[in-house]
């Protein structure tokens, strides 16, 4: 089992969660505040929450904690946006989901290829006769590792979903 | 009922008595209403959108409650973008409106439709787009608060012809919550006494008051906190007026073009206590440079603010009133012994104050706009209010019209929008019409937005454009003449401006020619005496440059074409 492990945390990356208001629109404000105050995007979810006037986003960015402080007080000031929370690699879980079709040549890779994922916990979604579609599961980081590992045997199309996060503990964000 | 009735019912739910804007198309419906309630709101049309924009801006500045400004869809509410993006950058409570297609036609292209929804994204607080009827007024009173509350500015509502002739239930809450909407109002008293703490070390304190005491009304706050505690005053262009520049402890403001008593205060303070500033780079220069050996207080009921340019000590978010009432009732508490207080720094700022004081009655008379700005500053009433354009002029009156009252200097401080001075002077009078309002214009500012002169005679509103007429953008032609090599692209305009007195007389008014100092002080009391507008054109040397400046990208330690007082410092001073 890959576990989370701050140490392994790439430096100055953040993940944040904001909880907002469920209504057109609000994808543009927050994209847009990101551009205008110079800040960049590297990945970003939203879905609906367990109230459907809610919806979640979860962003990841680079920065250093002035960037990040100053980034969570404008998201704050966006008016429905409800709440702003950085979810520290230690104290959350934070998971993304990656689709990798990789080329496979001979059934010799397949098994090679096979044996990565087992160790990786990642499921094979799909097999065709020269790749298969890898279904991987887990923290930015281990996706990241694994993308590494089966890079020689050549990656024909990558789709990664970009990380979202719960915190560990048992305080509900979404109970305001 | 209607979804007009109910727009222009939530109006006069939140006191609005004058509407400033231009009808067309997809605003029908609403204007249709107005014609019902001609009696309690009055409906300014202007003669640009960016006017009526201005107008509201102008208004809400003078009085304090929001402005309205009303357009149509497509061109009418990209015309007033300028409007909305200057009241933005001078947190100006303002509430524009523009129609829209009708719902089944947004996102198809139809005729004067625009995506006035993104357009107005980055310029507004927030921006709302009316889809269902029954929203209007929830929406309409949301938009008020949050145009009003903490830190105030623009909101945009668009909204779809459709929604205004809908039949709607018509329900007028009495109040709105939002629930992501709550700022913060009281300071913190721990961080008060934190500050307080720090203020009481330091030998060389100085309080920068900025526009942010203005809006909070923190004028008696700031004039007890300063006396109490004997700190010297700098203002920022957005807080003049907040302290009275007739006050000892007043140096003026400070910055790009500010007094140099009042930079050096900057310079060489070991304590800023700045309130309702967001150290803007025309206050602070260089930010590197920039109160490197001081602590920095900073208050601010935006706390984006604090800390986004300059590194704060200790950070407050609150009211400015609150802050400042809280930092006079503990030093009122302490009863700190007033005379000893840090008196060789206050010794030395008021010796610089007389000095520079002197250095500007010396400057050469005739037709300069110092001198003019000097003969208009005696001439001035204390209540009058004075609304500018951008450029030398401006920054002129900042240096040489002193004001004793908050909202009486009212310029287009972030944004720097040329046009803004005659449609904010009407504006101003309408909120104020018991007072004079003059607008301290140039040449190249007065022509952006010179065709709300119409306004002006069409509803008896009554200013006095001043325009300082050097042919030319004189702020740029300054520019290029200390950075550019004296290069002159693109700055003259030569014989080609109008005359403005004709111009005047174009739109049934009259126009006063100043080409001689002799003519200045009769021609503005002609206009003051008038009963309606009335446009002095004052032809003023070309190549007179505004200095002291804070050259581009530098710091205030950098300035140039100071008097007296920059080469000391205080160091040398002990």
């Amino acid at each position: 089992m890959y576990d989370d492990n701050i140490t392994h945390y790439r430096k100055h990356q953040h993940t944040i969660t904001l909880i907002v208001s469920n209504e057109p629109g609000m994808l543009a404000r927050v994209a847009g505040l990101f551009m205008r105050r110079n800040f960049n995007i590297e990945a970003l979810t939203v879905a609906q929450s367990t109230k459907p006037e809610i919806s979640r986003m979860t962003i990841s960015f680079k920065g250093d904690d002035k960037v990040y402080e100053q980034l969570a007080k404008q998201l704050n000031k966006v008016v429905n946006i409800v709440k702003v929370s950085d979810l520290p690699p230690d104290i959350s879980i934070i998971r993304e989901l990656a689709l990798i079709k990789i080329h496979t040549k001979g059934p010799e890779e397949q098994k090679q290829l096979m044996a990565y994922c087992q160790a990786h916990e990642a499921k094979v979604a799909h097999v065709n006769r020269d790749d298969m579609t890898v279904e991987i599961v887990g923290s930015p980081h281990k996706i990241d590792s694994f993308l590494e590992l089966v890079k020689p045997m050549g990656i024909k199309e990558l789709a990664r979903t970009g990380a979202t996060g719960l915190f560990r503990g048992n305080t509900g964000f979404e109970k305001l | 009922m209607k979804g007009s009735e109910v727009i222009v019912k939530c109006l006069l739910k939140q006191d609005v008595k004058h509407i400033f804007g231009i009808t067309g198309g997809a605003v029908i419906p609403l204007y249709d209403e107005l014609y019902h309630y001609q009696d309690r709101i009055r409906n300014i049309i202007c003669r640009h959108e960016q006017g009526a924009a201005h107008m509201a801006a102008g208004f809400a500045r003078a009085c304090g409650k929001p402005g309205v400004a009303v357009a149509t869809s497509g061109p009418g509410g990209t015309n007033l973008i300028t409007g909305i993006m200057d009241a933005f950058m001078d947190s100006t409570p303002m509430v524009a409106m523009a129609g829209q297609v009708p719902t089944s036609l947004v996102g198809n292209d139809a005729f004067q439709e625009t995506d006035m929804m993104g357009l107005t994204l980055p310029i507004t607080k927030h921006n709302f787009q009316v889809r269902n009827p029954e929203h209007i007024a929830d929406t309409l009173l949301k938009a008020f608060k949050i145009a009003t509350e903490g830190r105030p500015g623009p909101v945009y509502v668009d909204l779809p012809k459709d929604v205004q002739n809908a039949e709607v239930k018509g329900e007028i809450p009495d109040k709105v919550e939002i629930r992501s909407y709550r700022p913060t109002f009281r300071p913190n008293p721990l961080q008060i006494k934190k500050a307080v703490e720090t203020i009481l070390k330091a030998e060389r304190p100085v309080i920068i008051a900025g526009g942010g005491c203005i809006i909070a009304g923190a004028q008696d706050s700031l004039i007890e906190f300063a006396n109490l505690s004997c700190i010297p005053v700098n203002t920022t262009t957005m807080g003049k007026g907040i302290f009275p520049e007739s006050h000892p402890l007043s140096l003026g403001v400070m910055g790009m073009h500010g007094e140099e008593q009042a930079n050096y205060a900057a310079i060489n303070t070991d304590c800023i206590i700045a309130v309702g500033c967001r150290f803007s780079d025309r206050i602070t220069g260089d930010t590197r440079l920039f109160a490197k050996d001081a602590k920095v207080v900073h208050a601010d009921v935006d706390p984006t603010e604090i800390g986004k340019n300059v590194r704060v000590d200790i950070p407050i978010v609150g009211d400015a009133r609150e802050v400042l009432k809280m930092f006079a009732a503990v030093f009122a508490e302490l009863a700190v012994k007033k005379e000893n207080r840090h008196e060789p720094w206050i010794k030395k700022l008021r010796e610089l104050r007389e000095l520079t004081h002197a250095e500007e009655d010396k400057a050469a008379a005739g037709m300069t706009q110092a001198n003019l700005l000097r003969m208009l500053n005696r001439f001035k009433q204390e209540s009058d209010i004075f609304t500018t354009g951008v450029g030398q002029h401006q920054m002129f009156g900042e240096h040489y019209l002193t004001f004793t009252r908050p909202r009486t200097w009212i310029t287009s401080g972030g944004a720097g929008t040329m046009g803004y001075g005659l449609p904010a002077a009407l504006g101003a009078k309408v909120a104020m019409p018991d007072r004079n309002v003059y607008d301290l214009d140039g040449d190249g500012s007065f022509q952006m937005t010179s065709q709300e002169l119409a306004t002006a005679k069409q509803f008896g509103i009554k200013v006095v454009p001043i325009i300082m007429n050097n042919k030319c953008l004189g702020m740029v032609r300054q520019w290029l003449e200390i950075f550019q090599g004296n290069r002159q692209s693109g700055v003259h305009y030569a014989n080609f401006n109008p005359d403005f007195v004709k111009l005047a007389e174009a739109y049934h008014l009259k126009g006063i020619t100043v080409a001689r100092e002799s003519e200045f002080l009769p021609a503005l009391e002609e206009a003051k005496q008038s009963d309606e507008t009335v446009v002095i054109d004052v032809h003023v040397q070309e190549e007179e440059n505004i200095l002291p400046m804070l050259p581009p990208g530098k710091g205030l330690q950098h300035i140039i074409g100071g008097r007296t007082v920059f080469r000391q410092n205080w160091d040398d001073v002990k």
